[in-house]
């Protein structure tokens, strides 16, 4: 007669790996959902292909490394990079594009580094940032929300558009950039970044119909629902609130201060908070744990860094969007952050006390 | 702002960092009466139950002990005796599995009870009218050590000196589906408060607090209730919450502290007892009603009738399972402990011991097996969850890394393996399992560093040794050599013949001189005792009359020095010390000896007369004695007196 033998402790917590990645895939819902409806369906054909990139590229490399590829799939993680890649880029971006990304960030950003747990940087900041560099002008085609369109395009238009650069009716991205007046759009910070470097005041730019509501056309519902996503998240307790509130307290605070100092030549804090990528930043990308500072100090001074790096970024950067480099900088800094940040174990002094 | 001890007396409870919290499932056991278990076949009794050393064993195979009776004895502190559970016959003394993770077979006493559970006589003590080193006696010798789970033996807690703040009592089972304490406060609070007050007249704390979580209503109101009468007693109701029954994270919840890295808490004023050990600790002294039976509960889902049982130490973990209904499952596995830090049985003939408070024997669906290991996603849940504020992933990395100063920098061994990170890991990891092993790499790479140690210093000694050697036999040999020449060069077959007269004369004198050395040796020893007496004497003295002792002692030798006649030839060396008093009183003696011209029956003569110097002694001394020896014996005496004189005035 013998018995199964185990190390204690013999219970566990239900809550695996692969339904932590699959609730954060969950929570991205909503936020895809209105950014379909008020952005167009090319988001959902850039999923789809995000996807199935990201699980061909996961599948490969786990043959070429000898591990069993179908668990590991399992695990969600790679189809998390997808989506957060997907859902970052233009809607209506080449279909290449996004295969090159997501392959770029499954193979070389986490597979090389060593897998799931290893990798240093976001998987799918480190891809849009080598999209941006790379491909420019395929990275920066947003088109403007679907009420200032001036062609309305249908599902099939949106797959004819990303793999063609056509719609079906014939009109080129570019010419489906341009708005009901003509004039070629970009995304409200681009274009607000844009008019403020050549001279004009924010209350002479914010005049455009992009700027249309508190933080652009369309942008302020796209960044609550992926707020509500990410309150979700932390009521689950899927996601800590440090890094969410630090990276939103600290991008708060910067643009408040310098909103008072000159209103005319930076935008409200409620327009930094809502428009962009800031909410998905905050609560789903920031808060990557495997690329995130784990300690509960190192969690705020990386959100604060992450915050600051976003306004800095926006205010001064050449990019559209600084979210990608805030956190690209930001994983740079953990191992260093993590170090100094240790909690003073039980029965010990604060580091430093008795020297 | 109050100080703690108002706080403390409002009712403050303060709160630890992590902790998890698994579902309970202690509703089945909980509120049951305590099944009594029918008398077993046989009880493997291991002498050694607790954390500490074996007691040295009593008894014999074929031996009939009564109830009661200690099968070992406790000779040293850190040991606690074993005693037989009821009256019966021992059948053997060997090896059995061991109630330890590791399992390992280790002597166990097997008894087979006669079922006339006959008691030895027993001797109730009076808590008034005892003093506290009986009590503390009581206390070890009815072999009670920590209940709670490590077995500390409780007459080193209860005996200590050191100034006592708060005696904390812990009735915290924060370990999931236990229950044991839980029944055994509801049916014996007044008996633990019995205890308490033992120990309260031994260690004289200002304060008694008893921690109890807030899921046991029933238990905290009977504590309350037998509290009451106690001015200084608080009963704190604290938060479930595991592991709030760990020693240092209840000091924190009901008093703020910290046990310092590395020490216990009597350095902060705390002691802490199991609400069990309490029990216990009345029994033994108010009933002489030795360690012999414990509350266990015995539960899972396998089990029909899981519920809290009374089970004598010794008896197998079968019988108890059999007695609650246990159905077998595909051999899945037998917990003693609970969920989180219990440990897998590998069969079921391992005995109850003093620190077993559980027997879980779980369906797969109700525990199921570990997962698939799955890489670390660095989520920290693990650190959020930790009581000792590490940081589990790191220690994870570094532990695989096997870094063991890196594993020292993050604090691996203020690890209390509670396994609340491992309890909430996604990735399935067994990190406690990882630590342990990476804690044994460590203790074993120190055990093999003193052992290097040692053996470099072993072998640089043994060099120096074999070099003094070298030095020494190459000195003789140029001695041999030189004398060796010098015969040469006076040379001729005279000398030899000389050379081999001078041996055979050599060689009567060594014989001659045998008898004289061993003479000398006893002379020595006397005048070390003697020199001994007169220490010890003086220090009395001293003690006694801080000022006259030795003035008086002075005195006496002075007269003693005075009144005898002086030695014909007095000692002329002067003295240094006490040894070279000794040398010159042996010149002395030898000097005596030589006018007297002793024989080998006289030598022993004069030994007795050593001893003259005791008053009984000269009575004892033969009468038959020569006149001519005597004299010479007190004329060494003499001798040796003033050499000592010499000496003590030159120390002083």
């Amino acid at each position: 007669m013998s018995f199964k033998i185990a190390s204690s402790p013999h219970n566990r917590i239900s809550r695996s790996t692969s339904e932590i990645m699959l609730l954060v895939v969950v929570a991205c819902i909503p936020g895809i959902a209105v950014q379909a409806l008020l952005f167009g369906y090319g988001v959902l054909i850039q999923l789809v292909l995000a996807i199935s990139t990201a699980w061909l590229a996961e599948a490969l490399i786990m043959r070429l490394r000898a591990k069993p590829a179908l668990s590991r799939l399992k695990d969600h993680s790679a189809l998390l990079t997808g989506v957060l890649l997907a859902i970052s880029i233009p809607p209506y971006a080449p279909w290449w594009l996004i295969v090159i990304g997501t392959f770029f960030a499954i193979v070389i950003v986490k597979q090389l580094y060593g897998g799931l747990g290893n990798n240093l940087f976001n998987p799918a900041m480190a891809a849009y940032v080598m999209l941006l560099i790379a491909f420019p002008l395929q990275m920066t085609q947003w088109l403007p929300s679907v009420s200032l369109q001036a062609e309305s395009l249908n599902v099939l238009d949106a797959v004819c558009a990303v793999f063609t650069q056509y719609s079906c009716s014939g009109f080129s991205i570019s010419q489906l950039q341009s708005g009901i007046d003509g004039v070629s759009m970009a995304t409200p910070l681009d274009t607000l970044r844009t008019d403020l470097a050549a001279g004009l005041t924010l209350t002479e730019s914010m005049q455009q119909p992009v700027f249309y509501g508190i933080a652009g056309a369309g942008w302020l519902w796209v960044n609550l629902a992926y707020l509500a996503g990410g309150l979700m998240l932390i009521k689950l307790r899927v996601i800590s609130w440090r890094i969410p509130v630090a990276v939103l307290g600290s991008l708060f605070l910067i643009s408040t201060l310098s909103w008072l100092a000159a209103a005319d030549s930076n935008p409200s804090p409620l327009f930094q908070l809502f428009s962009g990528a800031t909410m998905l930043a905050a609560f789903f990308i920031a808060t990557d744990p495997v690329s995130a500072s784990t300690t509960d100090k190192g969690r705020i001074l990386y959100g604060v860094l992450i915050g600051f790096m976003i306004f800095i970024i926006r205010k001064y950067g050449g990019y559209p969007d600084g979210v990608a480099f805030a956190v690209l900088l930001a994983n740079m800094t953990v191992p260093l952050i993590d170090y100094y940040t240790r909690p003073r174990t039980y029965g010990h002094k604060a580091r430093g006390a008795d020297k | 702002m109050p100080s703690l001890f108002q706080q403390i007396q409002a009712g403050k409870l303060w709160d630890f960092h992590g902790g998890v919290h698994p579902p309970t499932r202690k509703a089945q056991t909980a509120h049951k009466p305590i099944g009594l278990l029918p008398l077993p076949d046989r009880l493997y009794i291991p002498l050694r139950q607790h954390i500490g050393v074996a007691g040295h064993l009593l008894v014999s195979a074929g031996q009939r002990v009564l109830k009661g009776q200690p099968l070992t004895s406790a000779d040293n502190s850190m040991a606690v005796p074993v005693h037989a559970p009821t009256s019966g016959t021992i059948t053997a003394i060997g090896e059995h599995t061991s109630a330890h993770p590791s399992a390992l077979p280790e002597t166990t006493i097997t008894l087979i009870p006669d079922g006339l559970d006959e008691w030895r006589q027993q001797h109730p003590l009076n808590l008034s009218s005892s003093d506290n080193l009986t009590l503390l006696e009581r206390i070890q010798e009815s072999g009670i050590a920590g209940m709670g789970g490590a077995g500390f033996p409780a007459h080193l807690k209860a005996g200590l000196t050191q100034p006592v703040d708060y005696l904390i009592i812990n009735a915290v089972e924060c370990e999931p589906y236990i229950s044991a304490d839980d029944a055994l406060i509801q049916e014996g609070a007044i008996t633990i408060v019995k205890g308490i007050d033992i120990l309260c007249k031994l260690l004289n704390p200002k304060a008694v607090l008893v921690g109890i979580e807030d899921d046991k209503p029933l238990a905290s109101a009977a504590l309350k209730a037998a509290c009451s009468q106690r001015d200084h007693y608080y009963v704190r109701d604290v938060p479930t919450k595991y592991p709030s029954g760990g020693e240092k994270q209840l000091i924190q919840l009901l008093t703020n502290k910290e046990v310092p890295a590395g020490r216990r808490p009597i350095d902060i004023g705390i002691v802490m007892l199991n609400v069990g050990t309490a029990f216990a600790i009345a029994q033994a002294v108010l009933d002489d009603h030795p360690l012999l039976s414990r509350i266990v509960t015995v539960t899972g889902e396998t089990l029909s009738q899981p519920q809290n049982v009374l089970a004598l130490i010794g008896t197998p973990v079968s019988d108890l399972l059999t007695f609650c209904g246990y159905q077998q499952q595909k051999n899945y596995k037998v917990i003693m402990g609970g969920p989180m830090m219990g440990f897998s049985l590998p069969d079921l003939a391992v005995p109850i011991i003093k620190t077993t408070n559980c027997i879980l024997a779980p369906s797969e669906h109700e525990l199921p097996p570990p997962g698939k290991e799955t890489d670390c996603i660095r989520c920290s849940a693990c650190a959020d969850a930790c009581p000792a504020s590490l940081l589990p992933q790191q220690l994870l990395w570094y532990s695989k890394a096997k870094d063991p100063a890196k594993l020292a920098e993050y604090n691996l061994f203020d690890c209390i393996e509670c396994g609340a990170c491992a309890y909430v890991c996604p990735s399935e990891i067994p990190l406690v399992q990882y630590y342990r092993v990476a804690k044994a790499e460590i203790r074993e790479q120190q055990r093999e560093a003193v052992k290097a140690e040692q053996a470099k210093a072993r072998f640089e000694a043994r060099n120096a040794r074999l070099e003094r050697e070298k030095q020494q036999r190459m000195a003789r040999n140029q001695q041999l050599a030189e004398a060796r020449e010098q015969a040469q060069q006076t040379g001729g077959n005279s000398n030899a013949v000389a050379a081999a007269l001078a041996r055979i004369k050599a060689k009567q004198a060594e014989q001659t001189a045998v008898p004289a050395e061993r003479e000398q040796i006893l002379a020595e020893r006397a005048a070390k005792k003697q020199q001994a007496r007169e220490y010890q004497a003086a220090k009395a003295a001293d003690s006694q009359q801080s000022d006259s002792a030795p003035a008086l002692a002075t005195a006496t030798h002075q007269a003693a020095a005075s009144s005898a006649p002086p030695a014909s030839e007095p000692a002329t060396v002067a003295p240094t010390g006490a040894k070279n008093a000794a040398v010159a009183a042996a010149i002395a003696r030898a000097k005596a000896k030589k006018a007297a011209q002793a024989q080998a029956e006289q030598q022993e003569k004069v030994v007795a007369a050593e001893q003259t110097k005791q008053p009984e002694a000269i009575e004892a001394a033969p009468q038959q004695a020569e006149t001519d020896p005597r004299k010479a014996a007190i004329a060494a005496a003499i001798a040796r007196a003033k050499a000592k004189k010499q000496a003590d005035s030159e120390k002083s």
